[in-house]
């Protein structure tokens, strides 16, 4: 009896040991949008081998679709109940900045010790780093090469070789057109990817040497938008521009109703699910003539960074290492189909696909250029830029006096 | 017989308690009801309207400043607002007035003696059918629907009607009439029911009584018909006005505000979650809430003289 006794005493204490040792592990919050777009269990394995490495800490994941995480972390960096960790985009960093809501990594990296020098960006505000890009998808020129073939052109890789191209493409009674633009106010996200990135691939800027508009005055930007209104006047763009988004540019690639389109890496299984028989390849975006300096990329993040009010810093910066590690961040990327954010991290697909490894080679002859990310009210900033801009390519507004617009709403919202 | 005798023994200074109790009674049944509706209505009120009220609130780690009437002096004269309102409103009375004719025009056809029951019951199932989708599938319909290739400029250059492809969605002369008639196309059967419902309660002998006096179909109509539909013509077309004053997601998902299509409720989310300008889309939001209020006023009154 005394032994079933002590055998019983025993198995409480383990219980009650194990009890503590659960109760001191500390779980950290990470609230992203990742998870729903990456293969089922995929991510979650990943933060396994996370918590495996680093016995002690738990990751709980807060996963929703993109726009209900911006306005779920926006919401609670109001309250002061923003997640441990967070999943950023560079639209959003400014205004969490500005709210005091995220911690400096710099501070982070400092207080670990950390070498950064295997990054491949930081987001800096006021000097500090905020927001580390960690898997990003650049915007190529996706092209449908039997269209090419058979109007016998090449890929285009100068702005006339495009226009060229898109007229050749177009044939408005079998309703085919050369490039879409999608400038829909809802999603104006075409600003950045389908418009400034013509600037951007010929080294150009929109803004001044100090972070400020600089849209009056900036000779490349008017000749940009110029080129740009000379496509649609030649009516090579596919019709429908001011309403359409981004997946319905996609949608007329797909069931080649537009033979051009800036398009996202991320969308490339889509597009063969889609269409299996589509016969596409990708190209950098054209550059002005006589340009020959690295082509400014346009390209999205998944960025991450740390609530200001976490009391596990230390920890969430951890998680943050992990994921930026070689072996942490090729993982990520290969099964997110996205360039790293370490610069030695490989992920598995460039080996294995051809559009991969042409993209890659993309990626590495040029440069990642967003200026949009980081800026105040991103978002905000495209819509404004967008409404005169349609009625530029309307004929409603001169140029002169669509940029005058632009660069003051812009002003308004910097002020 | 022991309730009598316990009722005997009570103490005068207990009366007025009992007295007191039996006045605050109600409230405790009520005090639910009282609590939630402040939770959910008057504390969001009044926080959006303290909000309307200050500069710099959320998103501002500083403290809120205060600036009065400010926000809504800085609102109200804004070339924005000002075409958002007028958009609105064209948006919200033509909405209305479609609605009501539409509604009543198929509700007395589906009222018609001339119509077997099984053909009505098919036309009902039709005719109800738009109220079914919620409003993004409505949005997203309509988007395919009006795309420069979609069926329905398929259709108006196959009859000849159009001489080129229009762009519904995205001209500025023709998306803000696009988005008001899938407004008008989504919301009729709301009508529809309504009024068909109205329709079978009027008595038969009212009619009968039209008829003796040699009454024609119009003159039934007109003095008939439409008077005993006067109490929920009104309350339809008040409820529908204020609904309509702030709808969203129509109009988000189809234009986005694009295209000269801005309406109050687009303008005020994209002060709110594009800009981050809380204040602004608090004074926006409050400009909204007294405009339904008004009409609100209206709702209540008519329900009132119903009711009387």
């Amino acid at each position: 009896m005394k032994r079933y006794m002590f055998a019983l005493l025993m198995i409480l204490l383990l219980a009650f040991s194990a009890g503590i040792a659960a109760s001191q592990d500390i779980t950290l919050e990470f609230q992203q949008w990742w998870e729903p777009e990456l293969p089922e269990g995929s991510f979650r394995a990943i933060l396994d081998e996370f918590e495996a490495a680093n016995p002690g800490i738990k990751v709980e994941t807060i996963s929703g679709p993109y726009l209900t995480t911006k306005d779920q972390i926006i919401a609670s960096a109001a309250t002061g109940t923003m997640a441990d960790v967070v999943g950023l985009d560079g639209a959003w960093v400014n205004v969490l900045w500005k709210q005091g809501a995220l911690a400096s990594l710099t501070q982070a990296m400092a207080d670990a010790d950390y070498d950064d020098s295997e990054l491949a960006a930081q987001i800096k505000l006021a000097g500090e780093t905020y927001m580390i890009p960690i898997a990003n998808f650049i915007y190529p020129v996706f092209v449908n090469l039997d269209m090419l073939a058979a109007a016998g052109i090449d890929p285009p890789s100068t702005r006339a070789e495009f226009a060229a191209a898109a007229e050749a493409l177009t044939d408005p009674d079998n309703n085919v057109y050369g490039w879409a633009q999608p400038l829909s106010l809802e999603q104006p996200n075409g600003i950045q990817n389908d418009t400034m990135s013509w600037l951007w691939a010929t080294g150009g800027s929109m803004l001044d040497d100090m972070g400020q508009p600089n849209l009056v005055g900036n000779e490349q930007l008017a000749e940009t938008m110029a080129y740009i209104k000379s496509l649609h006047d030649a009516g090579v763009v596919a019709p429908g521009s001011f309403a359409m988004k981004e997946n319905e540019k996609v949608e007329e690639f797909v069931n080649e109703r537009v033979a051009m389109i800036i398009n996202t890496l991320a969308h490339f299984t889509l597009i063969r699910e889609r269409n299996p028989d589509l016969n596409f390849d990708i190209t950098a975006l054209p550059a002005a003539e006589g340009y020959d300096g690295p082509r400014g990329l346009p390209y999205a993040s998944w960025g991450i960074g740390i609530s200001a009010n976490t009391e596990h810093t230390a920890e969430a910066w951890k998680l943050i290492d992990f994921l930026t590690s070689v072996e942490g961040n090729s993982k990520l990327t290969s099964i997110a189909n996205a360039f790293p954010g370490n610069v030695n991290a490989t992920p598995d697909f460039i080996q294995t696909d051809e559009l991969f490894m042409t993209a890659f080679e993309i990626f590495q002859a040029g440069y990642l250029a967003n200026e949009f990310t980081g800026l105040p009210a991103a978002e905000e900033l495209m819509r404004r830029f967008d409404e005169p801009f349609q009625l530029y390519l309307e004929g409603d507004m001169e140029l002169g006096d669509f940029l005058d617009e632009a660069q003051a709403e812009w002003e308004d919202i910097f002020s | 017989m022991a309730t009598a005798t316990q009722s005997q023994v009570v103490e005068p200074a207990n009366i007025g308690w009992e007295q007191r109790k039996r006045k605050l009674l109600p409230y405790g049944y009520l005090s639910p009801t009282l609590l939630l509706l402040a939770t959910l209505t008057v504390v969001p009120i009044v926080t959006v309207f303290l909000y309307s009220l200050f500069d710099n609130v959320i998103v501002n780690p500083n403290p809120p400043e205060f600036v009065g009437l400010e926000n809504y002096i800085k609102a109200l004269s804004h070339r924005k607002f000002r075409a958002a309102l007028s958009n609105t409103m064209y948006f919200a009375t033509a909405s209305v007035v479609a609605h009501f004719v539409i509604g009543l025009s198929f509700a007395l056809l589906l009222n018609s003696r001339l119509l077997a029951a099984n053909v009505k019951a098919l036309f009902r199932v039709i005719y109800i059918l738009p109220w079914v989708f919620t409003a993004s599938i409505i949005a997203i319909l309509w988007r395919l629907l009006l795309n420069p290739h979609g069926v329905v400029n398929f259709v108006l250059l196959e009859v000849g009607l159009v001489p080129e492809l229009l762009e519904w969605l995205s001209d500025r002369d023709l998306a803000i009439h696009a988005v008001t008639f899938i407004n008008i196309w989504s919301g009729y059967p709301f009508y529809l029911v309504s009024f068909l419902a109205g329709l079978q309660g009027i008595p038969d002998d009212l009619y009968e009584a039209g008829h003796v006096d040699g009454a024609n179909s119009w003159q039934l109509f007109r003095f008939i018909t439409l008077p005993q539909l006067r109490p929920i013509i009104i309350s339809l077309a008040l409820l529908d006005f204020i609904w309509t004053l702030h709808q969203f997601t129509l109009v988000w998902m189809t234009t986005g505000g694009g295209s000269n299509s801005e309406v109050l409720s687009t303008y005020t989310y994209k002060a709110a979650f594009s800009s981050y300008e809380f204040s602004e889309a608090s004074t926006l939001a409050m400009v909204i809430l007294a405009m339904c209020t008004f009409f609100g006023i209206f709702y209540v009154r008519s329900q009132r003289m119903t009711d009387e």
